[in-house]
């Protein structure tokens, strides 16, 4: 269990989520530095991750997909706002609508990555999600719709990946 | 609990629904379903096609319904989709809290190569 912690802050509508990997800095950036390890991880079992480009210097891109269990493909490009080895990272969902709003299903507009070094020599990543979304859980929380509401997560993560099981 | 198919357009309809300090005004005052677009609409300091506007919307998204009642039309939300959005965003968390567990293993099979506790 090395989340620390998850923050839902509904005022600046980010979610926050914190890590203690045992890892130095540099190890850490590396998850995202190298296409190859970031195909490791990013992607839920059953859904492999393919890097297709990656330029993880300010101003450039990455471009990836994802491949469902029934070959079916999704595609993922981020810009890449602020690289700032090894320890920021701010990249933008650039796969978004005519209207400049994301349209993933996750929601997500800009994720800020910072990776520093730990108490006890690991490595700390906080990994800041802004959402167009989190207004909802305001909504949802506002409405009282707090208790039995959590889904099985297997389908959850189908659902966001665009393929419920 | 089943989780409908949601189409990816179903969702930004939603979140873009949510996104709204007034739409989820509306969506609080309309779960009980007592009220019509009108009555709604006086509760506003905007005109009645401004808050017709923000229900079509949120009808839209599947966010509301509206019932037959003698010859009104009342406004009720549907806690089904507020649901299914709540879903979505505890799916979010939990999508982070399986990468993290990812990494784990990652970093488990590839020994750090510098410095570190030891």
């Amino acid at each position: 269990m090395s989340v620390t912690s998850v923050e839902k802050d509904l005022e600046s509508l980010t979610m926050t989520v914190t890590a203690d990997l045992d890892a130095t800095v540099e190890r850490a950036w590396q998850l995202w530095a190298d296409p190859r390890q970031f195909e490791e991880w990013w992607g839920p079992p059953g859904y492999p991750t393919t890097v297709v480009s990656h330029d993880l210097r300010t101003g450039g891109s990455i471009t990836f997909f994802m491949t469902g269990p029934q070959g079916e493909r999704r595609d993922g490009r981020w810009e890449v706002i602020t690289a700032d080895p090894p320890h920021h990272l701010e990249l933008r969902d650039a796969d978004v609508d005519d209207d400049g709003r994301p349209n993933d299903g996750n929601s997500m507009t800009v994720m800020d990555i910072t990776i520093v070094e730990g108490d006890e020599g690991g490595a700390v990543m906080a990994v800041r999600t802004h959402f167009d979304s989190l207004a909802g859980m305001e909504a949802v929380l506002a409405s009282g719709f707090e208790e039995g509401m959590r889904a099985v997560l297997s389908q959850i993560e189908g659902v966001l990946a665009g393929t419920p099981r | 609990m089943v989780v409908d198919q949601v189409s990816d357009a179903d969702i930004d309809r939603i979140f873009h629904a949510l996104a709204d300090s007034t739409r989820r005004d509306i969506l609080a005052l309309a779960i009980g379903g007592r009220y019509n677009v009108s009555e709604l609409a006086e509760r506003y300091p905007m005109s009645f096609a401004a808050v017709q506007k923000h229900v079509a919307v949120l009808e839209g998204a599947g966010l509301i319904t509206k019932e037959p009642r003698g010859r009104q039309r009342l406004v009720r939300t549907d806690v089904d989709t507020l649901q299914r959005a709540r879903e979505l965003l505890d799916g979010i968390e939990e999508l982070w809290r399986a990468r993290v567990e990812r990494i784990d293993d990652l970093l488990a099979i590839e020994p750090r190569t510098t410095g570190g506790k030891q």
